[in-house]
């Protein structure tokens, strides 16, 4: 029995009167590639943003290595040893790639710096070209690229990532799946991905979470959801 | 040409009050979208405690080189830390708990604030003018034409050439701060995207405490350069500086830390070409409309960031 890294426990979110959120319990052990799938609404960001307390969960709990995290303020959230690559990107527009990455490197006070860039480089050659360039002036993908870059720099032990694959080529898709299971294979980094991506992502993760209308309604192995009939007809086959 | 070259020095001092001021307009701009209307206020205090501590100290311009630079120093550093106090604590007190409030409150709350400091002060020092003695006087003749049977000179006074020079080495090393260090880069995060800087682990309040604390140290500055050179201020002067630089903001792009640089040097030179030229009545008709034409020609302000990002 692996250790449980975060846990949910009937998480629920509101924005204003409208509920988000209805009671989701969900588990992430360390050392493993957990995977939300659902379509779009399903509430699989708001998650994601729940865990750092931006919305704020109205109801339940949230525990990141046996710590209660429901109230902390985010930024704490994020010392912790959580970084996420949100929806949207949310790069920093008017600042240059390299800068961007100093960004995700705030939690470790930029110690370092000179040895996790290369590997960002690495996976990801387009930013090392770029890195002088404002990043608001970036396409889509490579904007992508910086989101994922900046939140590995900052040497997390939980990386959220947020539909990766959004506006990426097949082939930038196929390179990002290879380097989330190859830093989790080799680094024993833990996973928390979202994606409507759903057969890439099942064949990574250890474990999955089916989400649909704020509601957890599946959950099992990667590989035993992808064998289910309903979760096939409903986000593998047809147009996903 | 002579008398052109005279304003243009007058008119560079000025500026170089304005824009340090209007720096801090545009920053508490840029990270919380709000104006800070007792900011002209914060300026005010600077100047007013450069005026107590000077009166304290009792310094005068008989006092020794050494001894009036070492008074000055503490001056500085003691009008720039009650101001900076002020201005973090008006954050706190009325800013931040309405935070996230409908987008009027701040703008009404910052108005209370500005009439209370006004206030404050008026009762606590009185509300008459205080004058001194200058302190740093002499100036350098920089050119000389006899007109008619007098001499006109141009000149640079020393107190000017201080005012010029130590803006622009201030603005140097806060330049320095925004563009290279991590408190700067954290800034401009919380600017650009304040949830995202949130995810990343910068504490926000924290980073715009110290954006009300930056800001009113420039003010503070301008306002200890401002009672050097007129040798006079009052409980009320925040409130004309204040709008003087407050235009100079958006007229150079309100957000724009460059721009507010830019702006206060324009808004002086106009009030100042405008005075010597035209009438002296009029100075702030005149400022007042070049920023009207600007807002209609170009209502990003001079250098204001258009929004071309990609999504
Ligand atoms: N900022 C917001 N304000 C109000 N409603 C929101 C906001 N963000 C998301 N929602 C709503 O919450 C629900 C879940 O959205 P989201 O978490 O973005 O879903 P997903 O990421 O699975 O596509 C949707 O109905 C969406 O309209
Ligand atoms: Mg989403």
């Amino acid at each position: 029995m692996s250790k449980v890294l975060l846990q949910g426990e009937g998480v629920e979110t509101y924005y204003g009167k409208i509920q988000a959120l209805k009671g989701i319990d969900f588990v992430v052990n360390e050392g493993e590639i957990a995977t939300v799938i659902g379509s779009n609404g399903a509430g699989k960001s708001t998650l994601m943003m729940t865990i750092f307390g931006t919305p704020r969960a109205r109801a339940g709990r949230i525990i990141f290595d046996g710590k209660d995290i429901t109230q902390m303020p985010t930024h704490e959230i994020a010392h912790l040893g959580l970084a996420q690559s949100p929806e949207g990107r949310r790069i920093f527009p008017r600042m240059s790639v390299f800068e961007n990455l100093q960004m995700g490197a705030t939690v470790r006070n930029l110690e370092n710096l000179e040895e996790d860039l290369p590997k960002v480089f690495k996976l990801f050659p387009r930013l090392e070209e770029r890195r002088n360039q404002r990043a608001g002036t970036l396409s889509g993908g490579e904007q992508q690229m910086l989101a994922i870059g900046r939140a590995m720099m900052a040497k997390p032990r939980l990386l959220l990532l947020d539909e990766p694959s959004l506006g990426l080529a097949p082939i930038i898709v196929k390179l990002i799946f290879s380097a989330i299971k190859a830093l989790n294979a080799e680094e024993g980094l833990t996973v928390l991905l979202v994606e409507q991506n759903a057969n890439h992502a099942l064949k990574l993760a250890h474990s999955a979470y089916v989400m649909v209308n704020g509601k957890i309604t599946m959950s099992g192995t990667g590989a035993e959801l992808l064998r289910r009939p309903e979760v096939r007809a409903a986000y593998l086959e047809g147009g996903h | 040409m002579e008398y052109f070259l005279q304003q243009l020095i007058n008119g560079l001092t000025l500026g170089s009050i304005y824009g340090l001021i209007a720096i801090g307009y545009t920053m508490v701009y840029g990270i919380i979208g709000m104006i800070n209307f007792a900011h002209g206020d914060v300026f005010m205090v600077g100047s007013m405690t450069t005026f107590i501590v000077l009166l304290m100290l009792g310094v005068t311009g008989g006092s020794g080189p050494f001894i009036i630079v070492l008074a000055l120093a503490l001056v500085i550093a003691i009008s720039m830390a009650v101001a900076a106090t002020f201005n973090w604590a008006i954050e706190r007190v009325a800013y931040r708990p309405l935070r996230g409030s409908f987008r009027l409150a701040p703008l009404i709350s910052a108005i209370g604030m500005s009439i209370v400091l006004q206030e404050f002060v008026r009762i606590a020092q009185e509300g008459r003018a205080k004058p001194i003695q200058p302190i740093i006087i002499g100036k350098k003749i920089l050119m000389t034409k006899v007109v008619g049977n007098q001499d006109f000179n141009v000149t640079l006074s020393y107190m000017q050439m201080i005012i010029i020079l130590s803006t622009l080495v201030l603005m140097t090393v806060f330049t320095f701060i925004i563009q290279r260090t991590s408190l700067g880069r954290a800034q401009r995060a919380c600017e650009q995207d304040t949830k995202m800087a949130s995810l990343l682990g910068i504490n926000v309040d924290r980073t715009i405490s110290i954006t009300f604390i930056l800001g009113a140290v420039l003010a503070a500055f301008a306002g200890f350069m401002f009672f050097m050179y007129y040798n006079v201020t009052d409980f009320f002067v925040g409130f004309n500086a204040g709008i003087k630089a407050f235009t100079a903001a958006v007229l150079g792009g309100i957000g724009s830390i460059p721009g507010a640089m830019l702006g206060g040097l324009l808004i002086g030179f106009i009030e100042v070409m405008w005075s010597a030229y035209f009438s002296i009545e009029y100075k702030d008709v005149a400022a007042f409309t070049i920023l009207v034409l600007v807002l209609i020609f170009m209502p990003q302000g001079l250098l204001g960031k258009p929004e071309v990002e990609k999504i």
